[in-house]
């Protein structure tokens, strides 16, 4: 196989703390419509949080979910959703020539604490240790579900790469695609984060939690009153296929991979790099064998912490000079951040541009931070653009880890 | 309790366990793989809720005495009392 070879977006299953179908998230996106509650996070009373309310009884028996994880339940749920958008018929599929590569921020803190806090109960006494931990933690949980519920005999494993894990999924399935390793893959990121309480004390310590009297409003990348991340769960799986394949089989084609990179810091655990960050967008148009000026968004990463968000718009300036057609929205505005799923999630809320001409808002900027005023920056309100044909999707995460994945409309040259 | 409570006990169980069976019917007689959608993780359940409801415990060499309703019953009985007594 080429590394030419040619791969197409068929398929999205996605949920969200806004919407649980592609329709309706983009709906409330373009609405402008956020959804974060207030929930009771264990020994740390109430914050806000991005709560996902899918039907996991839609695809899943009540033993299925009494023993696997939260986070089993969602990509279930989303790989299934993904099958049903992709005009795919599943008896007919090969299964042992479809993949499962799912991008996760963490996995197993929230059984892990769920655990300890058991036998808490118990004197500390691991005889009461469930036996369901092992299987529940290994950190290919989540992909391994999606297998077992749908009779997947390929290849499945998870892609850990903090919060740059959602595109890291999507690349990953690109890269087997052309490898030729499998004929299909679901591909994207999950997250069931808002379950343990370790990552909002981690955040929390380290001064990075968002909190606002109104839990909607908690979450307000590029505002200069921003306090931290809201932390949420969901999940965003798509169905990727080589462009032969789909054309063969006559598939609706969503968009097309166009180029992506991830590249690494070397500088610092938490706090990012622009310099970084702008070498891989760059590297990652160079593969697409684009210009700047040919994005027509930029869905940023921003998670509304005072210094991270600074470093993006930096890196961001530093690429995108004079580009007058170039957009910048950003989600986490509307939902929070989705860990693991975010950046697959935020891709997935830009792609109907292609055909509806819109481009959500960044919601939540009261006063814009001075240093985030990004030209093409879409603020509180979505706009039409007259040209909508490709969307960098940036995510980037702890230990220095950056991804852009590019993504263009198909039929675009 | 009764041996009939005590089936009644790992009924209660079981449907926590695998709540989508139907327990309605279940043959007492019969050894519960043979009429039950359960594998050998969900009898590690069975044992674990003993041991955390009634503080019960059932060696691993013993784990086939948990094979039907009425085994249960037979096996967990003296256990059930003994715990009763203290």
């Amino acid at each position: 196989m080429s590394s030419k070879t040619r791969i197409v977006i068929t398929g999205i299953g996605l949920t969200a703390p806004n919407g649980n179908s592609l329709p309706e998230f983009r709906g409330n996106l373009l609405a402008g419509k956020a959804r974060i509650a207030e929930i009771d996070v264990r020994h740390m009373g109430r914050h806000p949080a991005g709560v996902c309310d899918f039907d996991a009884t839609k695809w899943q028996k009540r033993k299925e979910l009494r023993n696997g994880t939260r986070v089993g339940s969602i990509s279930i749920y989303c790989a299934r959703e993904a099958l049903g958008d992709s005009g795919l018929v599943w008896e007919s599929v090969d299964k042992s020539r479809v993949g499962v590569y799912l991008g996760i921020t963490e996995h197993g803190n929230v059984e892990t604490e769920n655990e300890i806090h058991n036998i808490s109960q118990f004197g500390f006494d691991t005889k009461y240790w469930t036996h369901h931990h092992n299987p529940r933690t290994v950190a290919n949980n989540p992909a391994g579900e999606v297998t077992m519920n749908m009779g997947i005999t390929g290849p499945h494993y998870t892609i850990g790469a903090a919060c740059a894990a959602g595109n890291a999924g999507l690349i990953q399935a690109a890269q087997m695609l052309q490898l030729g390793e499998v004929d299909l893959a679901f591909a994207g990121g999950v997250s069931e984060s808002i379950h343990t309480f370790g990552i909002f004390a981690g955040f929390k310590n380290q001064g990075a939690l968002g909190a606002h009297e109104d839990p909607t409003k908690a979450s307000r990348p590029f505002d200069k009153n921003r306090n931290g991340i809201v932390i949420s769960e969901g999940g965003a799986i798509y169905v990727l296929e080589r462009l032969e394949d789909a054309l063969k089989r006559g598939a609706r084609i969503i968009a097309e991979i166009a180029g992506w990179c991830i590249n690494s810091d070397a500088t610092d655990a938490v706090l990012p790099n622009p310099e970084r960050q702008a070498e891989c967008v760059r590297l990652a148009l160079k593969r697409a064998g684009m210009r700047p000026q040919d994005i027509h968004i930029v869905s940023t990463h921003a998670t509304a912490t005072a210094l991270g968000d600074i470093q993006e718009c930096t890196a961001l300036r530093e690429v995108f000079t004079d580009c007058p057609g170039t957009y910048i929205n950003n989600t986490k505005s509307f939902i929070g951040h989705c860990m693991g799923a975010a950046g697959a999630l935020e891709l997935a809320g830009n792609l109907p541009s292609f055909d509806d001409g819109w481009v959500h808002p960044t919601i939540n900027i009261d006063e814009l931070d001075p240093e985030c005023a990004l030209p093409g920056l879409v603020i509180n309100q979505a706009v039409q653009a007259p040209r909508l044909e490709a969307i960098l999707n940036n995510s980037f995460g702890m230990l220095g880890i950056n991804s852009a994945l590019i993504v263009k409309k198909y039929g675009v040259a | 309790m009764t041996k009939e409570d005590i089936k009644q006990v790992v009924l209660d169980i079981i449907a926590d366990i695998a709540p989508d069976e139907n327990l309605s019917a279940v043959k007492p007689e019969v050894r519960l793989r043979d009429q039950l959608s359960l594998d050998s993780m969900d009898f590690l359940d069975i044992v674990m809720e003993l041991r955390k409801k009634y503080g019960i415990e059932v060696p691993e060499a013993d784990y086939v005495q948990l094979a039907s309703l009425d085994s249960c019953a037979e096996y967990l009985f003296p256990k059930f009392q003994a715990k009763g007594s203290k």
